[in-house]
């Protein structure tokens, strides 16, 4: 187990820069995970640390050492790729042992590292089939097999869960967590699924156009994200958006500007409406959840409850919510409700909207105030 | 593809029209298959008539007579080139070169696909571009350069320099041949595999080289043919009791008497033709199947 430490990295493929200035600092033991849209630089940033692209600027460390110019194989590392990558004429044993037998491990040790984790991941009665002859899920482990044997200093996974269907998807996140905390090893986790970055992640990198946008705990992304694109990009539905223009006479509150009649009036807390400063323009951001059907009863509970009257055009049912897509002025705005409690199509509905949680943005920079 | 591959292309008329086109069409095919195999079939039943039976009833025509003695004639007692000793001699002189060159081309062909799909580097292209031009040169262009080069070396009508000339004649289609295969190998295989600690050659021994059996047997089976039936480097680089058996043929045709033994010059022929067909009959089906086939399913 090591640490990895990323400075200043940048990637050029001819005269096009993937990766732009990248810093991130992995501590010993923790799970992060590099998320993004396709393009992102993701992948490469990952190939990158594991040694199969070239570093056209910056540094790479694993632990200590400086591994740029670092061969992949002597780089101390475990992958685990989107395609498996199993060797397909060879039986599941000789897919997991083929890593010791290329680095000259003795066949007694070989033989005790496959049993653990044949054990681990509950493939013995594989073993001595070829790759062609196991379901989705039965590769999936036999890779991750692959990448379990040895006790490498970084564990990296490139969107190992990606082929697999949604169901078989959902139960393999499980077991990566359950493995993760079971042997707590320092791993590159590599999605463009927002939800498994959120469940896995001691802490996401979230990654846009070459460049690291944020790199905090999951709480924090989902909670504080640090510009408009990690708050669309993490969270489903996504946040949503609506200018406003903050007032700071009397107490503090925020006016949409383009809702019905003359500007919604929403609370804002104080110390929020101080740092960013009376009349000046803003994006909110508001997720689902916190934009619902009022209540009266929470007037008590939540200080900084607003509310914005808004009609019903879509009604979405997910089974366990409703989403509601409500219009406020010229923008579709997704509300989240009780299925009990959803509302009807063309209703206009009084939402509560949870300013306490409401995120507030630069229109110009798009960064978070 | 089940559907397809029931399609009958005739079977959307009614049955009459049905039958009779059915009829038509593969009557016409008998007659070009016929037209096709009928050489084959006049040299084969010419090596088994005597000559007088030949010179009587004409070149094409039913045999009359039937022996078995030609083909021992042809094989190992015939007089070509002054030596009677037959074709036996000339057919190991044309094994000696067919198989190490199959062999060798093959190989490096396997290596040199393998570097260009999976090694790529600054120019890989460009050079690969250049090799496949290789498949379009005619072989009469290489006639003097190769000369030279055989003189150099010092292996001047020796079956050795005929090796090496289809060794670097064949290379375009072995290169070729492998290089395309091995593109569809999945390159997250050879980066598993890296990152697992093999190297260059363990990666192609143990990973690469277990997935080429369909593309290997369509290169040796293409090598094996082109090299033992080809006629105008053996012609001009060989002579004597160097020559392979595609040139001496010629020479047995060519034979001091002026009355041609038309029985034995069949007999000679098909034995000369036979180890080709022999490789496909038993190698067809991989040919194909190598032909059409991805590296994984």
């Amino acid at each position: 187990m090591a640490s990895l430490t990323i400075r200043n990295l940048n990637k050029t493929f001819g005269s096009v820069a993937v990766l732009k200035g990248i810093d991130l600092e992995v501590e010993t033991g923790e799970f992060v995970v590099l998320v993004g849209p396709s393009g992102c630089g993701k992948s490469t940033l990952l190939a990158m640390i594991a040694g199969l692209e070239s570093v056209s600027a910056g540094e790479i460390r694993i632990g200590e050492r400086i591994v740029n110019g670092v061969a992949p194989k002597d780089r101390d590392i475990a992958m685990v790729f989107q395609s498996y990558a199993l060797y397909p004429t060879m039986t599941v044993r000789a897919n997991i042992t083929f890593g010791m037998e290329s680095r000259g491990v003795p066949k007694q040790a070989q033989a005790e590292a496959l049993a653990r984790v044949a054990a681990l991941l509950q493939i013995q009665g594989l073993l001595d089939r070829k790759p062609s002859q196991l379901s989705g899920g039965q590769r999936q482990r036999v890779a991750m097999g692959r990448a379990l044997v040895r006790d490498p200093a970084l564990f990296l996974f490139d969107e190992p869960l990606s082929n697999l269907d949604a169901k078989l998807r959902v139960e393999m996140r499980t077991e990566i967590k359950k493995l993760y905390q079971r042997l707590g090893q320092t791993t590159i986790y590599v999605t463009h699924d927002q939800v498994e970055a959120m469940t896995l992640a001691s802490r996401i990198a979230v990654m846009h156009q070459g460049r690291l946008q944020q790199f905090a705990e999951p709480r924090t992304v989902y909670d504080r994200p640090a510009n408009m694109f990690v708050a669309g990009f993490i969270g489903s539905p996504p946040m949503n958006f609506l200018p406003a223009q903050i007032s700071a006479s009397g107490p503090a509150v925020l006016v949409l500007e383009e809702s019905e009649g003359q500007g919604t009036r929403l609370p804002l807390p104080d110390d929020v409406a101080q740092s960013a400063g009376d009349g000046r323009r803003v994006l909110l951001g508001i997720r689902p959840e916190n934009l619902t059907r009022y209540d009266h009863r929470w007037a008590d509970e939540k200080p900084c409850l607003g509310t914005i009257k808004a009609p019903v055009e879509i009604v979405e049912p997910t089974g366990a919510e409703t989403m509601a897509v409500v219009r406020i002025g010229s923008r579709e705005v997704i509300a989240r409700y009780e299925p009990d409690a959803a509302p009807a199509i063309g209703e206009t509905v009084t939402l509560a909207v949870d300013m306490a949680k409401a995120c507030l943005f630069d229109p110009a920079t798009e960064m978070l105030i | 593809m089940a559907e397809a591959a029931g399609y009958d292309p005739l079977g959307a008329a009614g049955t009459w029209r049905h039958q009779r086109a059915k009829l038509v069409v593969y009557t016409l095919l008998c007659l070009f298959a016929l037209y096709y195999v009928l050489p084959l079939g006049v040299v084969i039943l010419n090596s088994f008539r005597d000559l007088p039976d030949i010179n009587r009833n004409g070149l094409i025509g039913l045999p009359h007579s039937f022996s078995l003695n030609y083909w021992s004639l042809a094989w190992d007692k015939f007089c070509v080139g002054g030596t009677c000793a037959g074709i036996e001699p000339f057919f190991f002189n044309s094994v000696s070169m067919v198989v190490p060159a199959t062999i060798i081309s093959t190989a490096v062909g396997a290596v040199n696909g393998y570097v260009l799909a999976k090694w790529r580097f600054t120019g890989s292209e460009v050079l690969f571009g250049l090799m496949t031009l290789g498949v379009f040169m005619p072989g009469q262009m290489v006639l003097l350069p190769w000369a030279r080069v055989l003189g150099w070396l010092g292996l001047t009508n020796t079956t050795s320099g005929l090796v090496l000339i289809h060794c670097v004649q064949g290379l375009s289609f072995t290169t070729l041949f492998c290089r395309n295969y091995y593109v569809n190998i999945p390159d997250d295989l050879i980066k598993a595999a890296r990152i697992d600690g093999a190297g260059f050659w363990r990666i192609f021994r143990k990973i690469v080289l277990p997935l080429s059996p369909p593309i290997l047997i369509v290169t040796v089976i293409w090598q094996f043919t082109n090299i033992w039936n080809e006629f105008l480097f053996a012609v001009i680089f060989s002579s004597g009791t160097h020559q392979p058996i595609t040139a001496a043929l010629i020479a047995l045709s060519a034979g001091g008497t002026s009355v041609h033994q038309y029985n034995v010059e069949s007999a000679a022929v098909l034995i000369a033709a036979l180890p080709p067909l022999l490789v496909y009959v038993f190698g067809g089906r991989y040919f194909l199947r190598g032909l059409t086939q991805g590296a994984l399913k």
